[in-house]
C-alpha cells in the first residue's frame, strides 16, 4: 500500500520559504524602472470637491504624473460594479478616483506616480484640494432619519436596499400564540480586518505586447481579472494577467477590486511604466473594507415549556459610503438565512435594509453576515433562559436540531445538510465540567469573585456556493471552483487549483488530497495557485469554500485522471478496461497484482503515445469545474469561561474549549489552527475591537495605537476537539473551517460575561465588552 | 545623502542612501532583503524586527542612518548552512503561522526572547511576545512553537 | 511610513551636539531611542530638518550609585533599566515600570530621557520619577542645570527644555528609612500606555504610621500630578487596608479627567482609585518587609 495523507498533520511545504524570509509577497517584487503610487486622500467624510490644483505638485523633480478622478472618468474607466444584486436596489457610481464629491474619509481624488515612494507622498502633500465641508453621517440608525444628510443622490433617504426572507404571516402566528415574548436590541458594531499584510498591488503593463500583468494581494486574482478588465478598464480578458503569490492573510479584505489597483494598473497602462502601491497602514484603517455593523431589534416568542415558536428580527445594515463587491449579499442571504441557528424554530421572519452613510465601505469581514446571525440567536437563546428560568444548556438542549431531522429545511430557505448537534455539545461537556464550574462560580461570589460561562451552539453555511442558486438570489457569478490535474511524462503531477491560498496552506492540503486520489507520493504532487496566467480559471476563497469546493475540483480531476489512465493500463496489460483496478500506485487485472503497469508507466506512455488503445488521444491532463449541490453546514459547541472584575470591569477568559464538527478533516493540524485564529477574531469582536466614528463621521479608531489587534497576552490558549460528521454535498465530506471560529466565539464570550454579571441583574450590554462599558453598567447597581 | 557601512547578518554592506531611509527599507529596497516586513506605520506589528546589535529592535522606529558602524540580524541569516534553527524549527512542527507575514518578525522576537529566559512559561511567552501581532494563529501555536524551540535549545545545550 | 528629508549628524560629545542644536533652533532635535520621534516623523508629524543623534555621545548611558543617589543615564534604555541589580533593589518599581513600557523592542532602544523629554501624557516615567522626587539634569552650551521632577514637565508634548539643550541624568536620590515603593498601571489594550498609572512611596515610622508618602499619577490628565489628597490622607495614619482605601478613593481629585473611547471620565476616576489602592498596599509591604 502507498501511504494516504488525508487526515494527517503533515507539515506544510510552504513553510519552508515563510520561515527564511524567503516569500514573495506584493511588496518584496522588484522590477527594473519601477515608478510609485501615492493617493491624495480626502480628510473629510463628506465634502464636494471644488478644485484640485495640482501645479505645485507636478513642478517635483521627479514627479511622472498626477491623475484626478476626471482623469480617469475621461479616458473611459468605468465604475467598480458590484457582484450581488438584490431586487430595488440601488448601485451608486463608484469610480477608483472620486470624481466631484468625496463620501468617506479617505476617499481617494488623485493618484500622484513618481520615480520613488518618497517622491510620491512628497508631491502628494502638495496637492492642493478645494473641498466644500458638507455634513456626514456615519451611523446606519441615523442614515433613516429625517433630514439626515444625503450620501448619493440616486438614494435620497439613504436606503440602499429592503430585504425581507421568511414567512411574516407564520412569524406574527406564532407571536400572538407566544407564553412569553424575549426583546432585546443588539448593535453589532463595526470591525476593521487588518490582515497583518497591507494592501498592495505592482502593475507592469507592456507597450509592445498590449499585455498587463498586476500583483496584486488578492483572495480571488481571477475575479480581480473579469471585473478589472471586463468591467472597470475595459482591458481584453486575456491581456490581463492577474498574479497573488503570497499573501498575507486576508479574513475578506482581499476579495474585493479596490479603487487603487484600478488606478495603478490604468496608470501604469497610460504610462507605460510598472508602478508599485503599497498601503500604510493608516490607510488600510480608512479603505480595507470593514465588516458587521448593525443595529438590529429582535424578538423571539416562547412556549411555557421553553419552545422556540418563532423570531422576529429587523436589521438595519451600515453599508458605507459605496457598495463594494459581495456588499449586498452579507447583511441579507449570509444573515438572515442563517437566523435558524442550530434550533427548531418554526417560524422567522426578517427584514435588512441596507444603508449608506459617509463611511469605509463595509463588506465581508471572517464569517461575514454569519457571525451577526450567530451573535443574534446565542444571546437570544441565553435570554430566553433567563426569561423562563431555565437553564442556558436546557434550553439549548429542548431546541436543538435532533440527528434525525437532516437534511433540514429550515424556515430561511437553507436546507441543512447533515448534523449532530447533541453530540457535539456532549463532548464539550465531556472537557468543561458544567456542574462543577457553577459549584466554583457560586464559591467565588461569595469571595466577591465573578465568574461567568457562555455557550455558542452554533451552525454556519458556507462553502459558497451552488450557482445557480446564488445566480437566482442575485450572485452576479458562479460559484464553483476549478482544478486542472496535469500528469507529466514522469508521472509527477502539477495541481493548477482556482482556490487561493493566503494562509490556509493549500500547496499542502491540497497535494494530500491529489497524492491520495492519485496514489502518488505527496512530494510528486505540486500545488499551484494565485496566478491567472497559469491557472485555467478560479473563484478564489472566502466564505470557507477551498475545502469544500476547491478540493472537490481537485478529486474530480483526479478521477478523470484515474479513467483515462486506467485505459492505456487495459491496453498496455492487454486486459479488458473493466477488469483493471488500481491499487498502491499500480494497475493491474484483478487477482494478479504480479503484472502491473505503474502509474509511471501509463503516464510515460500517455505522452510517448506509441502504444495507446485506438481512438485516445495522447495527454494526461484534466479540467474539473465542481459546483456544488448545496452549502455545507459546519456546527458545533464552544464554551467560554470568564472572570469579570468588579472594581474596573476587566474580563479575563479563563478557559475556552471548542469542539467543532466540519465534516471530515485533510489536515488536523492546519484546520486546529485556522479555528485557533477564527476564535480569537471572534474573542477579540466581543471584547476589544471596535471602529468608532466622530459625529463628523471622522475615524476615531484609525491606528493600531487605539484599535485593538490583540496580542499574545490577550488571550490564552484555547482547547479543541472536533466531532466528524461527513456532508452529502463533496466527494470527500469536507465541511468548511475557515471561519467557524469567529462565527461561534463571539456570542460564546458575551454570554459568559452577562453570566457573570448576572447576580447584578444585567442582561444585556452591547459589545466590545470593554472594562469601560462593564463598569459603566454595573455603576450603582448591588448584587441581587 | 549619506553614506552607510551596516553589517548585515556578518557582512558588511556600505550604501550611499537618502537620510530619511528607515532602517526596514534599506533592508528591503536597498539590499533586497525582504523577509523583514512591514505591517504598521506606527511600529506597534513588530513584523519589522531585526536584530541591532544582539537586541531584538523594530527596524521601522528607527533610520539606517542610525545603525551606521553597527549590526543586524535579519530572519535571512537565522538558518546557517541551508539549516534552520531551533526556533523556525519550532514555527513549523507547531504550526506556528499560516500567512507566514508576521512570521519572520515573530521568530526574530522569540529568539531573542528565550535568549534571554530560557525557559520561559507560557504567560512569558505571551507576554514577552506582545511587541508581535499575528492575525491569523491566535498565538496558540505560537507559543507551543516558542516552547518546543525553548526545549531543543536547552537539550542542545546540555 | 516615510519621513521627510532631513540632515543627520551623530556628534561624540555634548558640546557639539548642543552646538548643532544651538545653531539650528527650532528646526533640529536630538534623538535617542527614537522610539517616540521616529513614528511622529513617519506620519509626519514632526518635520524637523535636522536630526542630531545623542548615540555617539560618552557618558550619557548606565546606573550608578553616588553620593546618596541612583544615576541613571539619560540615554540608557528601558531595559537596562529593568534588568539592573542595583536599580532592583533600591528602587524596585522602577525596574517594575521599566518593564513594562511598551515592548521588548521598544524597551531596547527607548530611553529614560527621551520619554521624559517627550513627555506624553501617558507615559511611565513622569508618574514614577515623581514619586521618586528625581531631579534631572541638563545640560546646554552654558554648561548644567538641575531642575526638579515636577518642575520639568508643563503640559502634553511641553517641558521645560529649551531648543539647545540636552537631558543628560536622572538623579533618584536613595529613599532612608523604612520606605517602599510600587507602580503599576491598567494599559491601554492597544497602545500600551497608561489608561492610568499610579506611582507610590512611602515612608514609615517606627511605629508603622505613615511618615510621608509621594503619589503620582499619570494617564488621567494633560501631565502627570501629584495626589496631594491621597497623601494627606495618608499622613500619620496606620496604613491599614480601610485607611488604604479611603485613601486612594481620593485618587482623582483635582484633575480634570476628559471622557474618551476607554471610558467616562468617573469610570477612570474609579480605576484610579483601584489601582491606588492595590500600589499603596505594595508599598507598605515593601517598606514594612524592610
Ligand atoms: C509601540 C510603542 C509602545 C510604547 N509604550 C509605551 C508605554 O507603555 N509607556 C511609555 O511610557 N512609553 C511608551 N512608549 C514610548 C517609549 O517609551 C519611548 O521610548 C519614549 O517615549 C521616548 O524615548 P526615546 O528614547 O525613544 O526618545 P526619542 O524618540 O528618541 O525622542 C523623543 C523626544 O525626546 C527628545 N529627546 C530624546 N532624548 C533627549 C534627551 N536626552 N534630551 C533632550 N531631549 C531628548 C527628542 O528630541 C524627541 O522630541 C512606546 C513606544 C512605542 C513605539
Ligand atoms: S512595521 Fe515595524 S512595528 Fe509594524
Ligand atoms: S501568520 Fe498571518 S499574521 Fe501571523
Amino acid at each position: 500500500m502507498s501511504e494516504t495523507f488525508f487526515g494527517k498533520s503533515v507539515k506544510r511545504r510552504e513553510d519552508a520559504r515563510l520561515l527564511t524570509g524567503k516569500g514573495a509577497f506584493v511588496d518584496d517584487l522588484k522590477i527594473p524602472f519601477t515608478t510609485h503610487a501615492a493617493f491624495v486622500r480626502s480628510p473629510h467624510a463628506h465634502a464636494k470637491i471644488n478644485k484640485i490644483d495640482l501645479t505645485a505638485a507636478k513642478a517635483m523633480k521627479g514627479v511622472i504624473a498626477i491623475y484626478t478622478g476626471k482623469d480617469l472618468k475621461d479616458s473611459g474607466v468605468k465604475p467598480i460594479p458590484v457582484g450581488w444584486l438584490l431586487p430595488g436596489i440601488k448601485v451608486p457610481a463608484h469610480y477608483p478616483l472620486a470624481v466631484d464629491k468625496v463620501r468617506h474619509m479617505g476617499d481617494a481624488v488623485a493618484l500622484v506616480i513618481a520615480e520613488t515612494v518618497y517622491i510620491a507622498r512628497d508631491a502628494a502633500e502638495l496637492v492642493e484640494v478645494d473641498y466644500q465641508v458638507l455634513p456626514a453621517l456615519s451611523d446606519g440608525a441615523e442614515a433613516l432619519k429625517k433630514g439626515a444628510p444625503t450620501v448619493h443622490d440616486e438614494a435620497p433617504d439613504n436606503v440602499c436596499f429592503r430585504w425581507a426572507l421568511g414567512d411574516k404571516a407564520a412569524t406574527d402566528k406564532a407571536f400572538t400564540t407566544a407564553h412569553k415574548i424575549v426583546k432585546q436590541s443588539f448593535r453589532n458594531h463595526r470591525l476593521i480586518p487588518n490582515a497583518i499584510e497591507p494592501r498592495a498591488c505592482l502593475a507592469s503593463a507592456n507597450a509592445g505586447t498590449g499585455e498587463t500583468t498586476l500583483w496584486v494581494t488578492s483572495q480571488n486574482p481571477h475575479v480581480h481579472r473579469l471585473i478589472m478588465a471586463a468591467f472597470v478598464l475595459g482591458i481584453p480578458e486575456h491581456k490581463l494577467r492577474v498574479i497573488s503569490q503570497d499573501v498575507g492573510g486576508g479574513f475578506g479584505s482581499k476579495i474585493f477590486i479596490y479603487p487603487e489597483e484600478c488606478a495603478v494598473t490604468w496608470a501604469s497602462r497610460a504610462l507605460s511604466r510598472p508602478i508599485k502601491w503599497t498601503s500604510d497602514r493608516r490607510e488600510a484603517f480608512l479603505t480595507d473594507a470593514h465588516g458587521r455593523d448593525h443595529h438590529t431589534e429582535a424578538e423571539i416568542a416562547l412556549s411555557a415549556e421553553g419552545n422556540f415558536l418563532g423570531l422576529r428580527v429587523k436589521t438595519v445594515a451600515n453599508l458605507g459610503a459605496y457598495l463594494t463587491l459581495f456588499a449586498p449579499a452579507v447583511p441579507t442571504y449570509l444573515y438572515g438565512t442563517l437566523l435558524t441557528g442550530t434550533y427548531k424554530t418554526p417560524a422567522i421572519h426578517v427584514d435588512v435594509t441596507g444603508v449608506f452613510t459617509h463611511t469605509t465601505p463595509v463588506d465581508a469581514y471572517r464569517g461575514a453576515g454569519r457571525p451577526e446571525a450567530t451573535y443574534l440567536i446565542e444571546r437570544l437563546v441565553d435570554l430566553s433562559a433567563k426569561a423562563l428560568g431555565m437553564d442556558p444548556l436546557e434550553i439549548r438542549r429542548k431546541n436543538l436540531l435532533t440527528s434525525d431531522q437532516f437534511p433540514y429545511q429550515t424556515p430561511v430557505a437553507l436546507l441543512y445538510d447533515s448534523g449532530n448537534y447533541q453530540g457535539a455539545l456532549d463532548k464539550a461537556l465531556t472537557m468543561f465540567d458544567y456542574p462543577g464550574f457553577r459549584k466554583e462560580q457560586a464559591a467565588a461570589r461569595k469571595e466577591g469573585r465573578y465568574l461567568g460561562v457562555g455557550f455558542s451552539t452554533y451552525v454556519e453555511a458556507c462553502g459558497l456556493a451552488p450557482s445557480q442558486v446564488a445566480g437566482a438570489l442575485g450572485a452576479q457569478a458562479g460559484l464553483y471552483e476549478s482544478a486542472t490535474v496535469r500528469v507529466h511524462p514522469t508521472g509527477k503531477v502539477t495541481v493548477f487549483t482556482g482556490s487561493h491560498s493566503h494562509g490556509q496552506g493549500h500547496e499542502t492540503t491540497f497535494a494530500q488530497v491529489a497524492a491520495d486520489e492519485l496514489q502518488v507520493p505527496m512530494e510528486d504532487v505540486e500545488i499551484v495557485h494565485g496566478d491567472t496566467g497559469i491557472v485555467p480559471f478560479g473563484m478564489g476563497s472566502y466564505g470557507s469554500r477551498s475545502g469544500p469546493v476547491g478540493t472537490a475540483a481537485i478529486h474530480m480531476g483526479a478521477q478523470k485522471i484515474k479513467e483515462k489512465a486506467k485505459k492505456i493500463a487495459a491496453h498496455l496489460l492487454e486486459a479488458n478496461e473493466k477488469d483493471v483496478v488500481y491499487e498502491g500506485g499500480k494497475f493491474f487485472v484483478k487477482g494478479t497484482p504480479g503484472v502491473s503497469k505503474s502509474f509511471f508507466d501509463v503516464s510515460l506512455m500517455a505522452y510517448l503515445a506509441h502504444n495507446l488503445p485506438k481512438g485516445l488521444e495522447p495527454g494526461l491532463e484534466a479540467i474539473s469545474f465542481f459546483d456544488p449541490g448545496n452549502f455545507v453546514f459546519p456546527f458545533g459547541t464552544h464554551i467560554c469561561m470568564v472572570e469579570v472584575e468588579r472594581s474596573t470591569g476587566v474580563v479575563k477568559v479563563l478557559r475556552y474549549v471548542a469542539v467543532d464538527d466540519l465534516g471530515r478533516v485533510i489536515n488536523p493540524m492546519i484546520v486546529d489552527g485556522m479555528v485557533h485564529g477564527g476564535i480569537l477574531q471572534g474573542v477579540s469582536q466581543a471584547l476589544y475591537e471596535h471602529a468608532e466614528y466622530d459625529e463628523n463621521a471622522q475615524l476615531i479608531t484609525g491606528s493600531m495605537m487605539n484599535y485593538v489587534v490583540p496580542k499574545a497576552d490577550d488571550f490564552i490558549g484555547v482547547e479543541l476537539a472536533r466531532t466528524e460528521t461527513p456532508t452529502p454535498v463533496n466527494p470527500l465530506g469536507i465541511k468548511g473551517a475557515g471561519e467557524t471560529g469567529t462565527i461561534a466565539s463571539t456570542p460564546a464570550v458575551a454570554n459568559a460575561v452577562m453570566d457573570a454579571l448576572s447576580p447584578f441583574g444585567i442582561q444585556h450590554i452591547d459589545m466590545p465588552l470593554t472594562p469601560g462599558r462593564i463598569w459603566e453598567a454595573l455603576r450603582g447597581r448591588k448584587e441581587a | 545623502m549619506a553614506s552607510v557601512t551596516i553589517t548585515v547578518n556578518g557582512t558588511p554592506q556600505t550604501r550611499e542612501i537618502e537620510t530619511r531611509v528607515l532602517l526596514v527599507h534599506f533592508l528591503r529596497d536597498t539590499l533586497g532583503l525582504t523577509g523583514t516586513h512591514v505591517g504598521c506605520d506606527t511600529s506597534q506589528c513588530g513584523a519589522c524586527t531585526v536584530t541591532l546589535d544582539g537586541m531584538a529592535v523594530k527596524s521601522c522606529s528607527l533610520f539606517a542612518v542610525q545603525a551606521d558602524g553597527r549590526s543586524v540580524g535579519t530572519i535571512e541569516g537565522v538558518a546557517k548552512e541551508g539549516k534552520l534553527n531551533a526556533m523556525q524549527e519550532g514555527f513549523w512542527q507547531e504550526h506556528g503561522l499560516q500567512c507566514g507575514f508576521c512570521t519572520p518578525g515573530m521568530i526574530m522576537a522569540a529568539c531573542a526572547l528565550i535568549e534571554r529566559n530560557p525557559k520561559p512559561t507560557d504567560h512569558e511567552v505571551r507576554v514577552g511576545l506582545e511587541g508581535n501581532m499575528c492575525r491569523c494563529t491566535g498565538y496558540t501555536n505560537i507559543v507551543k512553537a516558542v516552547q518546543t524551540a525553548a526545549a531543543a535549545t536547552a537539550a542542545g545545550k546540555r | 511610513m516615510y519621513a521627510s528629508e532631513f540632515e543627520y549628524y551623530a556628534p561624540g560629545t555634548v558640546a557639539e551636539a548642543v552646538a548643532l542644536l544651538g545653531k539650528y533652533g527650532d528646526d533640529a532635535k536630538v534623538v535617542s531611542g527614537s522610539q517616540s520621534l521616529v513614528p511622529m516623523m513617519k506620519l509626519r508629524l514632526s518635520s524637523l530638518k535636522h536630526l542630531v543623534d545623542l548615540r555617539k555621545v560618552p557618558g550619557l548611558t548606565g546606573i550608578t550609585e553616588s553620593g546618596g543617589f541612583v544615576v541613571v543615564g539619560g540615554m540608557t534604555t528601558h531595559h537596562a533599566v529593568s534588568v539592573s541589580e542595583l536599580v532592583k533593589k533600591k528602587l524596585p518599581m522602577m525596574a517594575e515600570a521599566a518593564g513594562n513600557i511598551g515592548d521588548a523592542q521598544v524597551r531596547n532602544l527607548g530611553t529614560i530621557g527621551g520619554s521624559l523629554a517627550h513627555a506624553d501624557p501617558s507615559a511611565d516615567w513622569p508618574a514614577v520619577l515623581t514619586a521618586l522626587d528625581a531631579t534631572l539634569v541638563i545640560a546646554s552650551a552654558g554648561g548644567e542645570r538641575s531642575v526638579k521632577i515636577g518642575d520639568f514637565i508643563l503640559g502634553p508634548l511641553t517641558t521645560v527644555l529649551q531648543p539647545a539643550e540636552i537631558l543628560t541624568q536622572v538623579r533618584v536620590p536613595l529613599p532612608q528609612g523604612r520606605y517602599g515603593g510600587a507602580y503599576q498601571k491598567l494599559p491601554h489594550p492597544a497602545s500600551r500606555f497608561a489608561v492610568v498609572g499610579v506611582a507610590a512611596e512611602m515612608f514609615l515610622d517606627a511605629g508603622g504610621a505613615v511618615q510621608s508618602s509621594r503619589i503620582a499619577i499619570t494617564g488621567l490628565g494633560p501631565k502627570v500630578s501629584r495626589a496631594s489628597s491621597v497623601e494627606q490622607a495618608l499622613q500619620g495614619k496606620k496604613p491599614d487596608a480601610a485607611a488604604l482605601k479611603a485613601a486612594a478613593a481620593k485618587a482623582a481629585d483635582g484633575i480634570e479627567i476628559r471622557d474618551d473611547l476607554i471610558g467616562s471620565a468617573a469610570y477612570k476616576a474609579n480605576l484610579a482609585a483601584v489601582i491606588a489602592e492595590r500600589v499603596l498596599a505594595r508599598a507598605v509591604a515593601r517598606a514594612t518587609n524592610r
